[in-house]
C-alpha cells in the first residue's frame, strides 16, 4: 500500500469502497495473535510440504536450506502443522514476547 | 495422509490467491478450504461472495486477501451477481469488446447463505444453465454472527438459537441435503469435498470449472470456534466426518454418482461426535440414533454409485 494502513482514512477510500491492490491483507500481520509458536526440527524434516498444504493462513515457506518453516509475520499458532506433520518434527512452544 | 500423498503436497500450485493476513480464527478450515479452492481455480477467476465469515475476514477496509477480481454482495444474491457477470462478459466477448478467454465465474457462500437465504437465487441460476461454479462452505451454522443454527446444522448440535438444555437436545431437525438439491436440477456436476482431503477437493474444483454449464460444490469446512474443538484438530475432525460416513465424499457427473473415497474401515460416528463441544450433551442413545441414520444414508449412496 502507498501509505501505512493505519494512516488511511475513510476519505481516502475509492468510490464503491473498491480495493485495487490484490492481496494487500499481507500488510496486516496476524502473527501478533499467536500464543504458541511452531518450531520445526530441520534435521528431521522430510521436506514433504504437508504442513504448507494444510496451513489455513498460507504461513509456511521453504527456508534457505530447503526445509519448511513458519512465517512468523502471519502464523497464528493454530497448531495444525504440528498436528499433521507425518514425522512429528514440529513442536508448539510458548511464545515469550 | 498416505505415503503417496505426503510428497504429492509438493506438486500443488505454489501461487496463493487467498493471501495471508486474512482474519479468520486460528485453525479455521473454512479459510483453508477457500485457499485450496483458489489454488485449483487459478488466476483467471472472478468471485462473487455472499456475506459470512469468509467475506468478513478477507475484506476489512482498506485491505483484501483476494488476488483475483472479487465482489462482496448481499447475503442472498451471490448466484445472481456471478451469473450476471458471466452473461455480460460473454456478450462482450461475442461482440468483440473483450478478447475471448476462458474465465471461471464462481459464486461462494456459507451454509446459511446457501441452504437458507440464497437458496432461491441459487436454484434460479442452476436452472438457467449459466457456465459457473457455486461453492458452499458448510460449517453447519451462521458462524460469523456467533453460531446460529441454519437448515444445514446437524441434528443434536447446540447453537445459540438451538441451545441444548433440560428440555432441548439442540438442533431439532435433520441437516438439509444440499448436494441432492443441486443434483435435482440436473446440472452437469455436483460434488462434496473437505479440505482434510486436499487432493480430492482440488480435483473436484478443477472438474467443476471444466464442465460446460453449472456446477455445485459442497465443502464441509470445520469451524473450531463454532464446533468447540481445539484449533489444531480442525483437519482431524474433517477426516473423522468422512471416515465415519457422516460426510461422504462423492460426485455426480451428468447424473452418474461415484463415491470418490470409501473409508475402510468405516469408523463409528461416536469418534466424530465425542470430542466436539456442540455435541457434548448427547447421550449414547442419541449417538446411536445418529449412527443408524448415517449408516442408512451411506448405504443409499453406495447403491446410487453402483448403478450405471
Ligand atoms: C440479510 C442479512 N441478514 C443478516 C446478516 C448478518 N450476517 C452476516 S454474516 C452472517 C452469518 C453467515 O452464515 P453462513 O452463511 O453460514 O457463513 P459463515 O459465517 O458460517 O461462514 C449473518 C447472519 C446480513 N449481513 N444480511
Ligand atoms: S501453527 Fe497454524 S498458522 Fe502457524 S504455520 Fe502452523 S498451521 Fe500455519
Ligand atoms: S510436514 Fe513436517 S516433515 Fe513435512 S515439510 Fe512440514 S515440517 Fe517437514
Ligand atoms: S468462526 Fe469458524 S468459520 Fe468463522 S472464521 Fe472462525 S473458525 Fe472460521
Ligand atoms: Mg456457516
Amino acid at each position: 500500500m502507498a501509505r501505512p494502513m493505519e494512516e488511511i482514512r475513510w476519505q481516502d477510500l475509492e468510490i464503491g469502497a473498491t480495493v485495487s491492490e490484490p492481496g494487500c491483507s499481507r500488510e496486516y500481520k496476524t502473527g501478533s495473535w499467536r500464543s504458541l509458536r511452531p518450531v520445526v526440527d530441520g534435521e528431521q524434516c522430510i521436506r514433504c510440504g504437508v504442513c504448507w498444504l494444510y496451513c489455513p493462513d498460507a504461513a509456511i515457506d521453504r527456508s534457505e536450506d530447503g526445509h519448511f518453516q513458519a512465517d512468523l509475520d502471519y502464523c497464528k499458532g493454530c497448531g495444525i502443522c504440528a498436528r499433521e506433520c507425518p514425522v512429528g518434527c514440529i513442536t508448539m512452544e510458548i511464545e515469550e514476547s | 495422509m498416505d505415503k503417496f500423498s505426503v510428497y504429492a503436497a509438493r506438486l500443488v500450485e505454489k501461487g496463493e490467491y487467498f493471501a495471508s493476513g486474512h482474519r479468520a480464527c486460528q485453525g479455521c478450515a473454512e479459510a483453508l478450504a477457500v485457499r485450496l479452492v483458489m489454488k485449483a481455480l487459478g488466476r483467471d477467476t472472478i468471485v462473487a461472495m455472499a456475506t459470512g465469515c469468509m467475506e468478513i475476514v478477507s475484506s476489512p477496509l482498506p485491505t483484501t486477501a483476494w488476488e483475483v477480481p472479487w465482489i462482496h454482495v448481499a447475503f442472498e444474491n451471490a448466484s445472481a451477481v456471478i451469473t450476471g457477470c458471466e452473461s455480460g462478459m460473454k456478450a462482450m466477448m461475442r461482440k468483440g469488446k473483450l478478447p475471448p478467454k476462458k474465465i471461471n465465474f464462481v459464486a461462494m457462500g456459507g451454509d446459511g447463505a446457501t441452504a437458507d437465504i440464497g437458496m432461491g437465487q441459487l436454484s434460479g441460476a442452476l436452472e438457467r444453465g449459466h457456465d459457473f461454479v457455486y461453492v458452499c462452505y458448510d460449517n453447519e451454522a451462521y458462524m460469523n454472527t456467533g453460531i446460529q443454527r441454519s437448515s444445514a446444522t446437524p441434528w443434536g448440535a447446540s447453537t445459540t438459537t438451538s441451545p441444548a438444555g433440560k428440555l432441548s437436545k439442540g438442533q431439532r431437525t435433520q441437516k438439509k441435503d444440499l448436494p441432492k438439491i443441486a443434483i435435482a436440477h440436473n446440472i452437469p456436476y455436483v460434488a462434496t469435498a473437505c479440505p482434510s482431503f486436499p487432493f480430492d477437493l482440488m480435483e473436484k474444483v478443477k472438474k467443476a470449472a471444466a464442465v460446460e454449464g453449472p456446477a455445485y460444490l459442497h465443502i464441509l469446512s470445520v469451524c473450531p470456534t463454532g464446533w468447540r474443538i481445539p484449533s489444531e484438530e480442525a483437519i482431524k475432525y474433517g477426516r473423522l466426518a468422512v471416515n465415519t460416513c457422516v460426510f461422504p465424499l462423492y460426485e455426480c457427473l451428468y447424473g452418474k454418482y461415484r463415491l470418490t473415497y470409501r473409508p475402510n474401515p468405516i469408523l463409528p460416528v461416536r469418534e466424530y461426535i465425542e470430542g466436539q463441544g456442540r455435541f457434548r450433551h448427547l447421550t449414547p442413545e442419541d449417538i446411536e440414533a445418529i449412527q443408524e441414520r448415517t449408516t442408512a444414508e451411506y448405504e443409499k449412496l453406495v447403491k446410487l454409485s453402483e448403478e450405471v
